[in-house]
């Protein structure tokens, strides 16, 4: 281990986890009420960059539709993304209502393709670098940390940010899970659909409801992911880091999805510290060979509910 | 498969019972389709032989996962990833160690399976989605170690070695006119191996954990053998696919196509041909290739109308037309292609009854 790189990396793993968290929350929310394990999330993501960038005149031909500030933007785009949610919940995922895993985890992937083609043909395969981020990737805060590498620690506002954003959305998720009506029901909805009609719950309307709520969060996560990357079709695959994430969480749990996040985030960047190159090498697949871990060792995850299934 | 068997058409004998093949006209139907298929290159075209051959390799891959997915009912991400484990270890045991090109691909498909067994460990303890993941996982590190570990044996991070062109008994199989028969033979050689295994104890032990894990348990199966079997057998279909497509190719890396699209794709092949059946792998290969051709015609014509954006619809319809077409299918027909024929034929059969 190089210990001088460990406190600045382990503040850079715990802030890109915040990114990884607010994408985790999103699939672990429509996990929560249709029990449907969504592996388009990273392409909702990306079009939520996508949407808010075009929003905010990004085109720059001169004669676009809109061109607002980004605090216009982002409201369109998350009433425009929640939409879209309602109509793939509507057109796709209804119609596997009872379906066996495997037809809607395929269902999740198709999407997945679909949406990413789409997006490459209406946005354009380059990437974007004018997105009108609040922060500039130069704006940091630098903490003084006696022993670490140039005895401070460097940290991205832009990264700060999203933490933040993504716990403050997990803290709400949570409440409105414990306390609200419509969150209850949700909550219902997924333990059993029949019963939950049973006691008044209207279940197509909270599917519906739920993948508005993705499509927003999807947005909130976009918006942030771009103004720490700029916007290209690449934000999805961010998304499959968010994966293990939530299993190392525990499927059902939001704090399990931001603590998820945050490890993950950690791990990518602690083996950076290390001084040995292959395991410097070794960031990009930390998150799944951990995944492999947890997998053995504690399936449930952290926080999630222990299903005991005795064969 | 064969619920629906017309009037008068009895076994009298155990052989009969068993055959594969049970009519004449069967015999000589196959018998038309391999000659047609075995002259194919004197009267086809470049590009009906070289699609003949990508599709032939792909139908082995999807096969092993036919097993696992389809007949074991345990999804799995990483099909592509163990493809290049395949490729590696055939591309490496004939250049370093000079193993004929057969040889070759057996030791590709054993070590493949190796490799898919221990993938397969978790499923001692977790099943469905968590399983999906721990193949997930598979696909990420697999390609990973290629390009990381060993470099001047995998390729380093550029991600590719050379594999040699196959030559047996003095006949060089570089052009893909010879090398189609390989990948034919080898379909031949898998096919056989399928059939038998899907009507035999061990196909029947996966169709019954995968209708009921808790009720083939208490029949006597035993839950984790043959889940790692599976997995096996998956894994080294996979291995012998993988080592098809690399001395096809001429080459193996991770930037040949061995991605998680790649193993999504295969997956979405077997469902539109049919999970669980062994005409599945068959329909889904061939329709989803040709789609795919298709894609990238239309994605060409779109280019040379908008020429100003031809960037973004060379490569853009490929996701699109498949996206759409597995979300179709699942919806309006989940059963896959192969069910769609089987109502076709037992239609004919029932003719002039049939609705």
């Amino acid at each position: 281990m190089n210990w001088q790189l460990v406190p600045q990396q382990f503040a850079t793993g715990l802030l890109n986890g915040g990114i990884i968290a607010i994408i985790a929350l999103g699939i672990v929310l429509i996990y929560r009420s249709s029990e449907v394990f969504n592996f388009s999330h990273g392409q909702l993501v990306m079009l939520g960059a996508f949407v808010t960038w075009w929003f905010a005149g990004g085109e720059e031909t001169g004669n676009e539709l809109f061109n607002l500030p980004l605090w216009g933007a982002i409201p369109l785009a998350v009433l425009a993304m929640a939409g879209l949610g309602l109509l793939i919940e509507r057109l796709a995922l209804r119609p596997m209502t009872g379906q066996p895993l495997l037809a809607i985890v395929l269902m999740t992937l198709g999407l997945a393709q679909f949406l990413e083609g789409s997006a490459a043909i209406v946005f354009g395969i380059q990437p974007k670098n004018n997105f009108p981020a609040p922060f500039s990737p130069s704006d940091v805060i630098t903490i003084p940390f006696p022993g670490a590498f140039n005895d401070a620690i460097i940290i991205k506002q832009a990264l700060l940010a999203t933490a933040i954003v993504a716990v403050v959305a997990a803290v709400i998720f949570m409440l409105f899970f414990q306390y609200t009506r419509i969150g209850l029901a949700m909550r219902a909805t997924s333990e059993d659909h029949e019963l939950a009609r049973g006691v008044g719950i209207n279940v197509p309307r909270v599917f519906g409801l739920s993948w508005a709520i993705a499509g927003i969060i999807a947005t909130i996560g976009g918006v942030l992911l771009a103004t720490v990357t700029g916007v290209n079709l690449s934000l999805a695959t961010v998304a499959l880091v968010a994966f293990p994430a939530i299993l190392l969480g525990g499927l059902e749990s939001f704090s399990g999805a931001i603590v998820g996040g945050l490890l993950v985030g950690l791990a990518q960047a602690l083996v950076q510290a290390s001084s040995v190159q292959v395991v410097r090498g070794t960031s990009e697949i930390a998150p799944y060979i951990l995944l492999l871990i947890v997998l053995i060792i504690r399936p449930e995850g952290l926080f999630g509910e222990k299903r005991i299934e005795r064969v | 498969m064969t619920a629906l068997r017309p009037a008068g058409d009895f076994d009298r004998t155990y052989e009969q019972d068993m055959s594969v093949i049970r009519r004449p006209w069967q015999w000589v139907a196959l018998a038309v389709v391999l000659l047609l298929a075995l002259t194919a290159p004197r009267w086809g075209s470049a590009y009906l032989v070289s699609t003949a051959n990508h599709i032939f390799y792909t139908i082995i891959a999807v096969q092993g996962l036919n097993v696992l997915v389809g007949y074991t009912g345990q999804i799995s991400l990483g099909q592509a990833a163990f493809m290049l484990v395949g490729g590696y270890t055939s591309a490496l045991v004939t250049t370093h160690l000079g193993l004929p090109f057969p040889l070759a691909v057996l030791v590709a498909g054993l070590s493949t399976g190796l490799v898919g067994l221990l993938f397969g460990l978790p499923s001692l303890r977790v099943k469905g989605f968590y399983l999906a993941m721990a193949t997930l996982a598979a696909q990420f590190i697999i390609p990973w170690v290629s390009r990381h570990l060993y470099p001047d044996l995998l390729g380093g991070t550029s991600g590719r070695i050379t594999a040699p062109v196959p030559v047996i008994f003095g006949i060089s199989f570089g052009e893909v006119n010879n090398y189609f028969y390989l990948s034919l033979i080898t379909l031949i050689l898998t096919t056989i191996l399928m059939l038998n295994i899907s009507r035999s104890r061990l196909g029947r032990a996966f169709v019954s954990l995968r209708d009921n894990d808790l009720a083939a348990e208490l029949l006597g199966v035993n839950l984790f053998g043959y889940k790692l079997r599976a997995f096996f057998i998956a894994s080294f279909l996979a291995g012998v696919a993988g080592a098809l497509k690399a001395h096809s190719q001429r080459g193996v890396g991770t930037e040949f196509g061995y991605g998680l699209e790649e193993s999504i794709i295969m997956l979405g092949m077997l469902v539109i041909g049919g999970l669980g059946t062994n005409l599945g792998p068959f329909l889904g290969v061939t329709a989803v290739i040709l789609l795919e051709d298709l894609a990238g015609v239309t994605g060409q014509r779109m280019a040379q109308l908008f020429p100003s954006q031809a960037a973004r619809f060379l490569t853009s319809f490929r996701p699109i037309f498949f996206g759409l077409i597995l979300m179709l299918f699942l919806i309006f027909e989940p059963r896959g292609l192969a069910h769609r024929w089987q109502t076709i034929k037992s239609a004919w059969r029932l003719r002039p009854f049939s609705r």
